[in-house]
């Protein structure tokens, strides 16, 4: 009987080489770019709208990334766009995530033709383009950093709740919830106990999945023109800026490109590699 | 006044009588037994005793769990007699236990529910839960159910539910997903347990030889139908429905082809 646990904890240390590769690479390229967020509260090269030097200058010592079309340093706005892209993912996230599961739960719980109704409400709502739903937000709210965080976070919702709602229907449906119910558990514990940890490595995974996919939606929104207005330099605005004079001042355009693709592979790469570690089954069963 | 009365009980999905009349009761420190093939209702009927039914299900007829009407009462109104009153033993202790959740905290969270321990009492509690189904290694707390082996799981399991110190366990054919070995280990766990807290037991197997060594009364379940009821020594005796005669004839049948080589003295591996 003993051997059996000895075993296990034999087993435990040798987890799957490749998925620890992939967080451990995932958190690198994520932590690139909090750092810079992070230093950006506290330092910057120059005031994120100063004129410090030429007009579309080349990389220098003064000027790391060289300077834009007015001749503002590339390299702040860069830093002052890491925060802001940090801030609508981890702002729309968490909206998606209160509203998304709530909604999921209940249609879960609901009747069933309440149910029904709920799920097709949410497929209309994921039909509709996230871009489209945050123009309407936009041309309601007007454009700003809150505007584009309200945006993605409700469309995002939609896609938390279907998924919640599924999810929570399997679980359901096992017979450990007939057991907790024999043993006289109350429904709100069968949620908290049961239910939400038994979704949450499946729903974890996808929460940050949906983190890349609102820095990219972010990026769209600012690149249009509705999202942070001006002094906000997004990495959307400065893809938008340099887009007529890519040929000349090419840093311009990759640096922000490379930041988006460094955030959002890192932020994947942490939600695939997560995925064994949110869920002890898979990560001490190999 | 008997623990479980279930009178006219029948239950219906979707226009087929799954369970069709079925009438018994159980005493308190009884022990009855429930045969019958798959599909027979008999899980069913267990599920209907504590008001569980799942969707798609629904009963009629009348079923008393401690004087309490169980159909058409609330979920608030059962609440109360799941654990202290009545515990289910399901069939597949793996799918019965949550695998996201340390089996310590399973056992513990029906205690702190009905028995109202708290810190150090509930640690000890559990420890002396996991000790009583003889798991006494404390690493078995801390484990997952995946963890742990069938028989392991079936403990753990028993011991959930006997948390809420139950009048009447009811047993969905708990050694059915076992092996042999562990089966006879399991049967003995319960028979102590249940004699050693005076608990009502309601047995269910399709296996002939394990309700008669664990039950003294048995109702004999055949599509729906409770076929016959008695003293299980009579209605191996004098069975009178065809159907249990075939099942005592089958059970007997296997008896002596497992006594043919012990009887002729054959050796270890006759290959028989």
């Amino acid at each position: 009987m003993t051997g059996v646990v000895e075993q296990i904890e034999d087993a435990a240390p040798r987890r799957r080489g490749g998925s620890r590769t992939t967080l451990v690479i995932g958190l690198c390229l994520t932590g690139l770019i909090v750092l810079l967020a992070v230093v950006s509260l506290l330092w910057l090269p120059y005031a994120p709208s100063d004129i410090s030097g030429g007009r579309l200058e080349g990389p220098s010592g003064a000027h790391l990334l060289g300077t834009d079309k007015l001749g503002r340093d590339l390299f702040t706005q860069l830093m002052f766009g890491a925060r802001i892209a940090l801030i609508v993912g981890i702002g729309s996230v968490a909206l998606a995530a209160v509203l998304g599961i709530t909604i999921g739960l209940i249609a879960a719980f609901a009747r069933p033709w309440v149910d029904d109704s709920m799920s097709a409400a949410l497929d209309v709502i994921i039909a509709f383009p996230v871009l489209l739903l945050a123009m309407l937000v936009v041309a309601v709210q007007g454009a700003s950093l809150w505007s584009a965080i309200l945006a993605i976070g409700l469309a995002m919702s939609a896609v938390i709740a279907r998924l919640t709602r599924i999810l929570a229907h399997r679980v359901l449906h096992e017979q450990f919830i007939t057991a907790a119910r024999t043993s006289g558990t109350r429904w709100p514990g069968i949620v908290a106990f049961h239910v939400l940890p038994n979704i949450w490595p499946t729903l974890s995974v996808s929460l940050a999945l949906q983190f890349g996919a609102a820095v990219l939606a972010e990026a769209s929104l600012s690149y249009l023109g509705l999202g942070a207005p001006p002094p906000n330099a997004s990495w959307g605005r400065l893809l938008q800026e340099a887009q007529g004079t890519v040929l000349t001042a090419p840093v311009g355009a990759i640096a922000p490109g490379i930041a988006l693709v460094v955030l959002v592979l890192g932020v994947n790469f942490v939600a695939d590699g997560l995925r064994d570690f949110a869920d002890p089954t898979r990560r001490r069963a190999r | 006044m008997s623990l479980l009365e279930i009178a006219g009980l029948t239950v219906t999905a979707g226009g087929r009588r799954v369970v069709d009349d079925v009438s018994f009761t159980v005493a308190a420190g009884e022990r009855v037994g429930i045969i019958g093939e798959s599909g027979s209702g008999k899980s069913v009927t267990s599920l209907a005793a504590t008001g569980l039914l799942g969707a798609g299900l629904s009963a009629s007829g009348s079923v008393r769990l401690d004087g309490t009407e169980v159909i058409g009462a609330s979920d608030r109104a059962l609440r109360p007699l799941r654990g202290p009153v009545a515990a289910l033993l399901f069939q597949e202790p793996l799918t019965a236990l949550d695998p996201l959740m340390r089996v310590g905290r399973q056992i513990a969270e029906p205690m702190r529910r009905h028995l109202g321990l708290r810190g150090q009492e509930l640690q000890d509690a559990v420890r002396t839960a996991l000790a009583d189904v003889s798991l006494p290694d404390e690493r078995i707390a801390r484990a997952y159910p995946h963890e742990l082996s069938g028989g392991q799981r079936q403990r753990v399991a028993t011991a959930i539910a006997l948390a809420g110190h139950p009048k009447l366990l009811i047993a969905d054919e708990p050694t059915t997903a076992l092996d042999v070995t562990v089966q006879d280990e399991i049967l003995s766990l319960l028979d102590r347990l249940v004699a050693e807290r005076d608990m009502a037991l309601l047995f269910i197997s399709h296996d002939l030889a394990v309700v008669a060594r664990m039950t003294d009364r048995v109702i004999v379940m055949q599509r729906g139908r409770s076929v016959e009821q008695g003293e299980i020594s009579q209605i191996i005796s004098a069975p009178h429905d065809p159907y249990t005669t075939a099942l005592v004839a089958s059970a007997r049948a296997l008896d002596a082809a497992l006594d043919e080589p012990a009887a002729s003295g054959g050796s270890e591996g006759s290959g028989r």
